[in-house]
């Protein structure tokens, strides 16, 4: 035994000293990436209001979801563009909808951040907690419902117009489906799309809905089956999910739920995939489509420009295609129906213009009957009930009341699993 | 190296039990052990990160002991932990494998809250808080009486048994949330915001203090009991062999019976403490996987619950580390996990150098 001991005691004794001498060696080159950001302050004295704020990102999971993901890169980008040291950057990672969110934001607000953005919907409370405690700081929560009533001046809510998005996607997925149905590959009765949704929430069916309006827009035969995986992040569920909606005969997926489990299937099957949130063409090369994307970094400047210049920062805030902050992913050419980059283009103008509308109330039914009024529950109140008439000028007002979707509505032609 | 002729004939080492050991001689091989993590974690921050590992230790330290904040949500994570824990120990002392303390707190939080959302507005709070802790203490003896029952009166897994209790718990927290928030967000959001009802108060201005007290108190009782009751004595009995618990007139089935009532009813406490004083919220992630660290924390504390206030320190304080690291170094929080892995890996290897010791051949036969 006291051999062995001493044997260890000389091994440790060599490991530590070796171990030491190695952080020595290798401390040299962390100084490199340390000495760097003096680089960017001189660069960041271009833009020297910038240089006293700092800003904090919370959020649900990691880079490892395509949704946190989705607001951890256009945050970096920004961080970039605006010339912003490591320092003056706080990303909090993997914060459960709870009392942890609370802490993490006030840490954040310790720290001295001055402005703290949230991705996650079960963030509000908390965040908004936060904000009345540290009323000096911005907290800026992404897709809540909340802002626009509580008249907390440093809270905000925040959202794109992601059902255009939606609707282009939808525009190349119809293109797919009559291009398989002119090549003979399926009937136009077979033109049934996949959809595996995260949970029957309104942000989910308004992006459904929008996608298959827009399939429709192209492929006039089209219908759709929509699953519910009752989770946001969950791979394995996904993938099961789609491979179901696949072997039900669908010809064509799509997706809110923020993992690549659903694409992967479809790369396995061969089956043409339209994601969100990320460009999966690296991971499934021969089947994804398209994707659209709510790019948040026009949002997070806006706001930071804000702070900087001691103005307000909207209560309730939505990105649309003008803003930047609606963007649709790179086409994957080898996928794509021939001519669906141009009719992509000639839509967006149409959009831009105000020449069409996502939710026109002639493009659809709910039970054989057009929609000629609908109180949206836009209020978050705790009420559940609809109060905002939403359904004016031929067509449904979507994120104009409030950033987040209302859109829950169950139209005609889409069928709900399960 | 000196004789390798001699090592190709026979092994240099052989492993031999150990008859006990010293306690300063054991904690010696513990602090070894913590050293040598340390330094194989060192080595992985500079190959994978090229940071300055001293400084992502100190950072370390800051997410636990930074700021008041911090160092609060330290005590507080730690007596969630520890609590979870005190609730599993007696069971595993009678070699009862109670997987299902994540279900039990989970089913013990949704009783509190059925009871905080529904009747929220209309009791007195010292009533309506009374309520709900009888309800989760109830709600966890439910959750584990069920697989306690079935083992002592049919023998079941209950390994299998308690494992799949939590997904009954996690489908009925889905289904309560799908029916008070019929917007389908699955999201309950802060409970009774405006009007605290169901809320722990703060003493002294402090948010978590009466869960930290109530932890705390518990930690010595749970120690008396393992250590000075009667009850204690029993299952260890059970644990160590049922025959000779038999033998000597213990009553087998039902020492089974009322530890896990004991485990459930602790697990349900823990799940008060999370809804009432802590988050105001139910989701299924409420036990957050502690119903699975608190076996960790028990076993490695021996199933003495004052020594579980150090491991699970050590866990709650890794945790916290690991969250400050990705946030100061912009890392993902893998490379924090992988950490944490790693040292919890040493000081559960060491325990093998506690409890056996390498003899080299030659000096076995020397008789030393």
């Amino acid at each position: 035994m006291k051999k062995f001991s001493k044997i260890l005691a000389i091994f440790l004794a060599l490991a530590l000293v070796l171990g030491f001498a190695a952080c020595g060696g290798k401390g040299e080159p962390t100084d490199t990436p340390t000495a760097a950001p003096a680089d960017e302050t001189t660069a960041a004295d271009a833009n020297a209001a910038y240089a006293n704020i700092k800003i904090g990102l919370i959020c649900l999971h990691d880079e490892n979801s395509t949704y946190d993901n989705n607001f951890i890169k256009a945050f970096k980008e920004v961080q970039a563009e605006l010339g912003l040291a490591d320092s003056q950057v706080m990303i909090k990672t993997n914060i459960a909808e709870d009392d942890a969110c609370y802490t993490a934001a006030a840490e954040l607000a310790e720290e001295g951040c001055n402005i703290i953005f949230a991705d996650s919907f079960g963030h509000e409370t908390y965040i908004l907690q936060a904000a009345k405690e540290f009323t000096d700081v911005q907290f800026c929560h992404a897709t809540g419902t909340h802002a626009h009533t509580e008249n907390v001046p440093n809270f905000h809510n925040a959202f794109a117009s992601i059902y255009e998005g939606r609707f282009l996607a939808g525009v190349a997925a119809g293109m797919k489906l009559n291009e398989m149905i002119d090549k003979g590959d399926i009937t136009a009765e077979q033109a049934k799309i996949g959809y595996v949704g995260a949970f029957p929430y309104a942000e989910v069916k308004s992006g459904y809905t929008s996608f298959f309006l827009g399939a429709r827009y192209i492929c006039p035969s089209a219908t759709m089956e929509v699953t519910f995986t009752n989770s946001w992040f969950d791979i394995a569920l996904e993938r099961e999910a789609a491979l179901k909606l696949i072997n039900d005969g669908c010809v064509l997926i799509s997706q809110h739920a923020d993992s690549e489990g659903a694409p992967k299937a479809c790369e396995e099957k061969g089956v043409p995939d339209v994601s969100y949130n990320i460009d999966t063409a690296s991971i499934a090369p021969n089947t994804a489509l398209i994707s659209s994307r709510i790019n948040w970094a026009p949002y997070y400047k806006l706001a930071i420009d804000a702070v900087v210049k001691g103005e307000a920062i909207p209560a309730d805030w939505t990105g649309t295609i003008a803003t930047g902050s609606v963007e649709l992913l790179k086409l994957n050419e080898t996928v794509a129906a021939e001519g669906t980059q141009a009719k992509l283009d000639e839509i967006m103008n149409r959009f831009e213009t105000g020449d069409l509308h996502v939710f026109d109330t002639a493009t659809f039914t709910v039970k054989g009957e057009t929609l000629t009024t609908y109180l949206a529950d836009v209020d978050d109140d705790g009420t559940f009930t609809g109060e905002t008439e939403a359904v004016a000028d031929g067509y449904f007002h979507e994120s104009e009341f409030r950033s987040a979707p209302y859109f829950d509505i169950d139209i005609d032609g889409i069928t709900i699993l399960g | 190296m000196n004789k390798p002729e001699k090592a190709a004939r026979e092994p240099l080492f052989h492993i031999a039990k150990r008859n006990g050991i010293a306690w300063w001689k054991a904690w010696i091989i513990r602090g070894v052990a913590i050293i040598a993590s340390l330094i194989v974690c060192a080595l992985i921050i500079v190959l994978l990160t090229k940071q300055n590992p001293l400084e992502v230790y100190g950072a370390m330290i800051k997410g636990s002991f930074g700021s008041q904040r911090k160092f609060w949500a330290l005590l507080q994570n730690l007596a969630m932990l520890l609590c979870i824990s005190l609730a599993v120990t007696p069971a595993f002392k009678m070699k009862f494998w109670n997987l299902g303390a994540e279900g039990q707190v989970l089913f013990g939080g949704l009783c509190s809250m059925v009871l905080m959302f529904e009747i929220g507005d209309r009791l007195p709070n010292a009533v309506l808080i009374l309520a709900m802790l009888i309800a989760s203490i109830l709600g966890g003896v439910l959750w584990a009486l069920i697989p306690a029952v079935f083992k002592a009166k049919w023998n079941t897994n209950e390994s299998l048994f308690t494992l799949m209790m939590n997904y009954v718990a996690i489908q009925l927290v889905s289904f309560a949330i799908m029916v008070w928030v019929p917007s389908g967000s699955s999201v309950m959001g802060v409970v009774n915001a405006s009007t605290k009802a169901g809320w722990l108060p703060d003493l002294f201005g402090k948010k978590y203090l009466i869960n930290i007290l109530i932890v705390a108190i518990l930690t010595v009782v749970m120690f008396v009991y393992l250590r000075f009751s009667k009850h204690g004595y029993e299952l260890a009995v059970v644990g160590e062999s049922e025959n000779t618990a038999r033998y000597i007139g213990i009553n087998v089935k039902k020492v089974i019976i009322r530890t896990m009532i004991l485990s459930g009813a602790v697990c349900g406490l823990a799940g008060f403490l999370l809804v009432s004083g802590t988050n105001h919220t139910i989701s299924k992630d409420l036990a957050g996987g502690n119903g699975f660290t608190a076996i960790m924390v028990s076993w490695l504390a021996k199933f003495n619950p004052l020594l579980m206030v150090i491991t699970s320190f050590l866990i709650v304080f890794l945790q916290r580390g690991a969250g400050e690291i990705a946030t100061n170094f912009n890392l993902n929080t893998s490379i924090a996990d992988i950490l944490t892995g790693i040292i919890i890996f040493f000081i559960i290897g060491c325990e093998f150098f506690i409890n056996y010791q390498i003899k080299s051949t030659k000096s076995g036969k020397e008789g030393k």
